[in-house]
């Protein structure tokens, strides 16, 4: 784990002493509503549907015990005793006091933790893979350049007044667990033939009311060169990138309208200027960076437990839920575990103070004293011995963590919605809840195996609707709330944007429309196919068809 | 006069800022002036003629690459912010200074508040027009919200990374 230096701890409480003078000013009237809204969204300050909402950093998901009991202790003096992972690897305080926001920063800025960037037109905190540093599919370790970038990123004179929010993404697997395609910069970690790390740099990702995916504007950066690069294509939105109009402000659009291969001709030309200048990472530097990311001290163990066997042949639900929520990791004797944050019942990503402080002492207990946030919100501890899944997995359900649903259709990721958020169009926790109430057979689970089942409550899609396999989107008719469903998207690394069924449905419609697209998949699946794959072979047809076939 | 943060200070401004073109047919004002890029390209003969000192100023939109190879014969360059959330001109500042060479005045005009003083001396900017209707005393601390920085910038050409190993 990142530790801050006196530098980093400077900056940091520079930021809360400069926050306090600008909240000051705000209560005394000497800035303006339009004037504070900028520099209070720098801090991740929304004014919502009920009161302000707060969203706290969680630098590429990594927390440490005790930031997590800090957190839960904000909750509890400040809140109403839980708080809100999201999709950004962040989490968010529902209900916070403006004239506290100043002293919950203080207090986290005494645990190395900060608000900065989090929300508002500039560089947005950077995401990985939930599993960065143990997955066994992983080229290198993406955690230290995730640190490089937030530095370089964490006041960026340059680029404070974006034409809009910027989001980076980096992912060193095979497998994309970022969702790095559907980022303004997805940042793919490579090794060249000789043997040297670079980045593949992807540009012009995103959701919202225009979804795309990123494309390739460089196959291989030489890792040296990685914050200069940024430069340059940052330089080259904020200048080029519209400002006339919101939903046309992205870089996405900008790529393209100018096109990829012009837009990456004006990103070089940049760099030309810049590339070998002070910005230029040294070895040293990343030594150094990822020296706080350094192997913990693991135990030299038999790849696999005799003794964990024995639990598996022993306990059917110890079983579920291994088969579920627990991983390979790269080191012989370890696993991933996966706590599920979404038992039916409870806004997805929600927890309580409670459950925080008992996700700390297991982390503590078993995993280094370390978790992480995963964009699906759920949370991770990354490095449990073989031998100790089975009292942690007793734990895990005693604090309502064992849900064995990782993956599927359960799982769900979905947006605050209409009971938060101020610009929704429908809820979108209830619907969360309808459908985890209606799907609550495990076996039936576990048979339809891998499904993304994602949920936004309007266009702006934070829910990820355009890539969950099963997408829900609440749009507004008439001042009623509807919900559109679409099929076929996906954010790993062959990411793609879902399909539009056909006419949205009522509320009480959506468990029974997923019920029918399940049964056109199981009706027509292969073997080894996931419900995306039969998608992908059979198109929407057949699921269009059987939706919205006439009962008789 | 309006006041003026330079280097730090509030001084006397003594330039006065053309915001349109004058017409050509007329008489230029006196004194000092801050006339229009396109302005100023067009008709450079008519202001080497100028009694006063000749500052040019950009639009958020405007390509300092114009001025590319003449930013040494200017005094001032002011940069238009039209809004303070139109951050296009802290990019201007920092090419300015960083690939032009730019060694004079480079100064923030348009909705320049307290809160943005910052990260523009950062990219460069030494003078700054605080809006009319802002303290410009208070602005002032603006400057000295950091003591300490990350990126390489105008003000610091070392981003930490170099500083902290030079430090060890
Ligand atoms: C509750 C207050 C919230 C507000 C007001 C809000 C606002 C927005 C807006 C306006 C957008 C559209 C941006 C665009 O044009 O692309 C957006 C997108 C997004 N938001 Fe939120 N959001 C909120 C909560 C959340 C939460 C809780 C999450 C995570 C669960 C989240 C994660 C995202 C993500 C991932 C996107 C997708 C943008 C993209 O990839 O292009 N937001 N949000
Ligand atoms: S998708 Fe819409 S409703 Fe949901 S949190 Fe985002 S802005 Fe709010």
């Amino acid at each position: 784990m990142y530790i801050y230096d006196q530098y980093d701890q400077t900056i940091v409480d520079e930021r809360v002493t400069q926050f306090r003078e600008q909240t000051r000013r705000y209560l005394a009237g000497e800035l303006a509503d339009t004037e504070f809204l900028p520099l209070r969204l720098q801090n991740g300050l929304y004014i919502q549907r009920f009161a302000p909402m707060l969203r706290v950093a969680i630098p590429y998901g990594m927390a440490s015990s005790k930031q997590l009991r800090k957190l839960a202790e904000i909750a509890r003096k400040y809140d109403k005793g839980y708080v809100h992972f999201s999709t950004r690897q962040n989490v968010q305080y529902n209900w916070p006091q403006l004239e506290q926001v100043p002293d919950i920063l203080a207090e986290l800025a005494t645990v190395q933790m900060h608000a900065i960037q989090t929300s508002g037109n500039c560089i947005r905190n950077t995401t990985t893979d939930q599993f960065a540093g143990v997955a066994a599919d992983e080229i290198v370790d993406p955690r230290p350049y995730c640190e490089i970038i937030r530095q370089w990123s964490t006041f960026h004179p340059e680029f404070a007044f974006l034409p809009r929010k910027f989001k980076i993404a980096v992912n060193a697997a095979k497998q994309d667990r970022a969702a790095a395609l559907v980022h303004d910069i997805g940042l793919y970690l490579v090794k060249n033939e000789a043997g040297e790390i670079g980045f593949k740099v992807i540009v012009g990702g995103g959701l919202g009311r225009t979804p795309l995916i990123g494309t390739v504007i460089r196959e291989f950066l030489p890792e040296q060169h990685l914050l200069s690069y940024l430069d340059a294509v940052l330089r080259v939105y904020n200048r080029y990138g519209r400002r006339d109009n919101k939903y046309k402000a992205r870089i996405k659009i900008l790529v393209k309208a100018l096109g990829t291969e012009l837009f990456s001709q004006k990103v070089e030309a940049e760099w030309e200027h810049i590339k070998d200048g002070a910005t230029t990472l040294t070895q040293q530097e990343i030594n150094r960076v990822t020296s706080h990311f350094s192997v913990p001290a693991y135990e030299a163990l038999p790849a696999t437990s005799q003794q964990l066997a024995q639990q598996l042949a022993d306990d059917p639900n110890f079983n579920h839920w291994y088969q579920q929520n627990v991983n390979a990791h790269k080191v012989p004797g370890y696993s991933i575990v996966t706590f599920s944050l979404k038992p039916t019942g409870v806004a997805p990503g929600d927890v309580t103070d409670k459950q925080l402080e008992a996700a700390a002492d297991l982390a503590d207990q078993y995993s280094f004293g370390e978790a992480r946030v995963s964009h699906q919100q759920n949370l991770v501890l990354a490095d449990v011995k073989q031998n100790d899944l089975y009292p942690l997995w007793q734990a895990a359900i005693q604090h309502g963590f064992a849900t064995p649903n990782i993956g599927l259709l359960t799982d769900i990721i979905c947006c605050p919605g209409g009971d938060f958020c101020a610009l929704a169009n429908a809820k979108s926790i209830p619907i969360a809840e309808a459908i985890q109430s209606r799907f609550d057979d495990l076996d039936y689970l576990h048979d339809i195996g891998e499904l993304d089942l994602n949920i936004s409550g309007c266009m702006n899609a934070c829910g990820h609707h355009h890539v969950g396999h099963i997408g829900i989107l609440g749009v507004d008719k008439k001042g009623e709330e509807f919900y559109q469903v679409q099929v076929g998207g996906n954010a790993g690394s062959d990411a793609s944007l879902g399909k539009i069924l056909g006419p949205s449905f009522a509320k009480e419609d959506v468990p029974n429309v997923i019920a029918k697209l399940l049964t056109v998949y199981v009706s027509q699946r292969t073997p080894e196919e996931r419900f995306i794959d039969t998608y992908r072979r059979i198109g929407i047809k057949p699921f269009k068809e059987q939706v919205y076939a006439k009962a008789h | 006069m309006p006041k003026l943060i330079k280097n730090q200070d509030i001084i006397d401004d003594n330039y006065q800022l053309l915001e349109t073109a004058p017409a050509a047919d007329q008489p230029l004002p006196e004194g000092n002036l801050l006339v229009p890029l396109a302005d100023w390209l067009e008709n450079q003969q008519r202001y080497a003629n100028h009694q006063g000192s000749v500052g040019v100023w950009l639009d958020s939109h405007e390509e300092p690459e114009l001025l590319a190879s003449q930013v040494q014969s200017l005094p001032v360059i002011a940069i238009n912010f039209p809004q303070f959330t139109d951050g296009r001109g802290y990019s201007t500042g920092r090419l300015l200074r960083e690939r032009f060479g730019f060694l004079g005045e480079l100064r923030a005009i348009g909705d320049v508040l307290r809160d943005q003083l910052f990260y523009m001396a950062r990219c460069g900017f030494n003078a700054f027009a605080i809006r009319a209707d802002r303290c410009i005393d208070d602005a002032l601390n603006g400057l000295k919200d950091f003591s300490e920085t990350y990126q390489a910038a105008v003000d610091q050409p070392q981003p930490l990374f170099r500083r902290r190993m030079q430090a060890e």
